[in-house]
């Protein structure tokens, strides 16, 4: 039982990993884009926004389990095989991107545009914008996305055990569900709770201490969405 | 330094037909090397919209900018994006803002080498740079400190070693004390006046207290939508008879106190300011003269005194005393009447 479970955790580990990895690299420029591109923005292109916004929108809303059965052809294109944990990369990463992307723009959004005034006024392009002012100055609440984006990431991973990649959704659901084993059940429960706690804490306390070390004083970013009910429970 | 001519921005609203707000209405403005220049005006008279078309934050509708013998207009291309001469010709112009517009991710000396960055100094040069300035103003200290941690004024001598990073000689200031208190704001506004007088920086500041024209600038010009209305150098705007500036500068006080009296303000000026007239008036004339309000301060840089007085009788009555003061070398405006010379523009 205990090798079962260690290899499960590696296999959710390694595809939550990547996925997050592409996911990010792809999310950043895509919701930095929704903002520069909408209107009043750097790069205003309502048509380019609209277009990625209704992407992202679609993207969105998928099924993950669709998501995964829709790509397959793209999967093996990609991967060369649509079985095991790197062909169910490859939709995880790719159904987080937009998810990423919201949260992206969610963040870069907030930043004050008084801010990306000074840089334009000191003669900075819309890459030094990028650089210097919109990823530093939402840095905090981009890890928090991050933190928000793995947590999804590894409920969507317990479907990928439909594509044989393992994890420890799929023990749940082989061993706890279809063979009645109720203790193994719980036990992958407990261990996703713990790791799931874990990636919020370390997520959270580094998005605090960068915004602690900025001066402020305030609660940080806003974006502690699944930490809002223990951060409620805390305070009263 | 900085001319504008016939400067107009015209903003559409998205999706409305046809309606439209004229920010600014043909705005020729002409500061001279050296000066600091103050635009005085109420909020939504276009102030904000001047000073963003002069480095072309904003791109006027029509009309051009000339900042240091460069025609910027010209450099901006059609498309709505900055190109590299554009912002090359702003990177030799500073900006400051009235709230401050620091980076809190960065460090006192981190915001002040964001301009040195985009110019592509090397790290020590950026260092010294910059450690230079934050001495300048007044925070060699602080160089390590995050914005969250220093006062609205400390923020704001930032802001300015900020946008001298890139040796401008000219300054553009945005309403920068208007967040302060004032206290800060007459440290921040000696700040601006050592600035221009060791380094000869070019001052364009806009605000909507007097009291920083009054301190600061050799120059002004007052906005009221979209349109100069006066302008001049703040000795030929008290000599303005009628000059709202002027008296908004300088106000004297004191209500008529009965009907048929004649009420005149007397404008004192550098040699007029230490002749008798007063007394001479009185004697010559054999009439009573009662002072309503005086006072006498400096309005940049020059000495100016400013009465009141009332004279027996209505204005018929007292041509020829008026007559007699303004035979003087004195400024004479008389209230209730239009004033003899109209300044172009100024009943708009």
């Amino acid at each position: 039982m205990q090798p079962l479970l260690e290899q499960a955790c590696w296999d959710t580990l390694y595809m939550v990993g990547w996925s997050t990895l592409i996911a990010v690299a792809g999310g950043l420029p895509l919701g930095i884009l929704l903002v520069l591109t909408d209107r009043g923005g750097l790069l205003q292109n309502v048509l380019a926004n609209k277009v990625i916004g209704q992407i992202v929108n679609v993207a969105r809303s998928m099924p993950f389990i669709i998501l995964m059965v829709a790509l397959m052809s793209f999967t093996r294109w990609v991967t060369g095989t649509t079985i095991g944990r790197e062909a169910a990369i490859v939709p995880l990463a790719i159904g987080a991107i937009p998810f990423f992307a919201r949260l992206v723009e969610t963040a870069v959004r907030e930043v004050d545009g008084g801010l990306v005034e000074a840089v334009q006024s000191m003669g900075g392009n819309t890459w030094t914008v990028v650089r210097k002012v919109l990823v530093p100055e939402s840095l905090p609440s981009l890890i928090a996305g991050t933190t928000t984006t793995i947590v999804a990431l590894i409920g969507y991973s317990a479907m990928a055990g439909t594509v044989g990649a393992g994890g420890l959704g799929d023990i749940a659901i082989r061993y706890g569900y279809q063979r009645f084993e109720t203790e193994l059940m719980w036990l992958t429960v407990a261990i996703l709770a713990v790791v799931i706690s874990l990636i919020q804490f370390a997520g959270d306390y580094a998005a605090r201490s960068l915004h602690r070390r900025s001066g402020h004083s305030g609660p940080g970013p806003k974006l502690r969405l699944l930490k809002a009910s223990t951060a409620t429970s805390k305070t009263v | 330094m900085i001319t504008t001519t016939g400067l107009t921005k015209i903003y559409r609203a998205h999706r409305s037909h046809g309606r439209e707000v004229t920010a600014l209405d043909g705005v020729d403005l002409h500061v001279r090397e050296g000066e600091v220049y103050g635009v005085i005006g109420q909020s939504g008279a276009g102030k904000s919209s001047l000073i963003r078309c002069i480095n072309l934050l904003e791109r006027p509708t029509a009309g051009t900018v000339t900042v240091a013998g460069q025609d910027l207009t010209a450099l901006a291309g059609r498309g709505p994006r900055a190109g590299k001469e554009l912002r090359q010709a702003r990177s030799r112009i500073g900006m400051v803002f009235q709230h401050f517009n620091l980076l809190s991710s960065r460090t006192v000396q981190d915001n002040v080498e964001l301009p040195l960055e985009i110019l592509g100094k090397s790290g020590k040069e950026r260092s010294r740079k910059a450690l230079e300035l934050l001495d300048l103003v007044g925070l060699a200290d602080k160089a390590k400190a995050y914005p969250a941690q220093l006062s609205g004024g400390q923020k704001q001598r930032v802001g300015i070693a900020r946008a001298l990073a890139g040796d401008p000689k000219v300054l553009l200031s945005d309403e920068a004390t208007s967040a302060l208190d004032p206290e800060t704001t007459r440290s921040i506004l000696q700040l601006l006046r050592d600035l221009n007088r060791q380094l000869g920086l070019t001052v364009l500041l806009i605000t909507h207290e007097m009291d920083v024209v009054k301190s600061i600038c050799d120059s002004a010009a007052l906005m009221e939508k979209g349109r100069i209305v006066e302008s001049g150098t703040v000795s030929e705007l008290l000599a303005t008879p009628g000059s709202e500036l002027a008296s908004a500068l300088f106000p004297v006080g004191g209500e008529a106190s009965a009907e048929d009296r004649t009420v005149v303000d007397v404008t004192f000026q550098g040699e007029a300011a230490t002749q008798p007239v007063i007394s001479q008036l009185s004697r010559t004339y054999n009439i009573d003269i009662s002072i309503l309000g005086a006072a006498i301060d400096t309005v940049g840089g020059l000495q100016v005194g400013r009465m009141r007085i009332e004279l027996p009788g209505r204005y018929e009555d007292n041509v020829v005393p008026i007559g007699f003061l303004r035979e003087q070398g004195l400024q004479i405006d008389v209230l209730g009447q239009e004033p003899v010379l109209l300044k172009e523009g100024a009943q708009l």
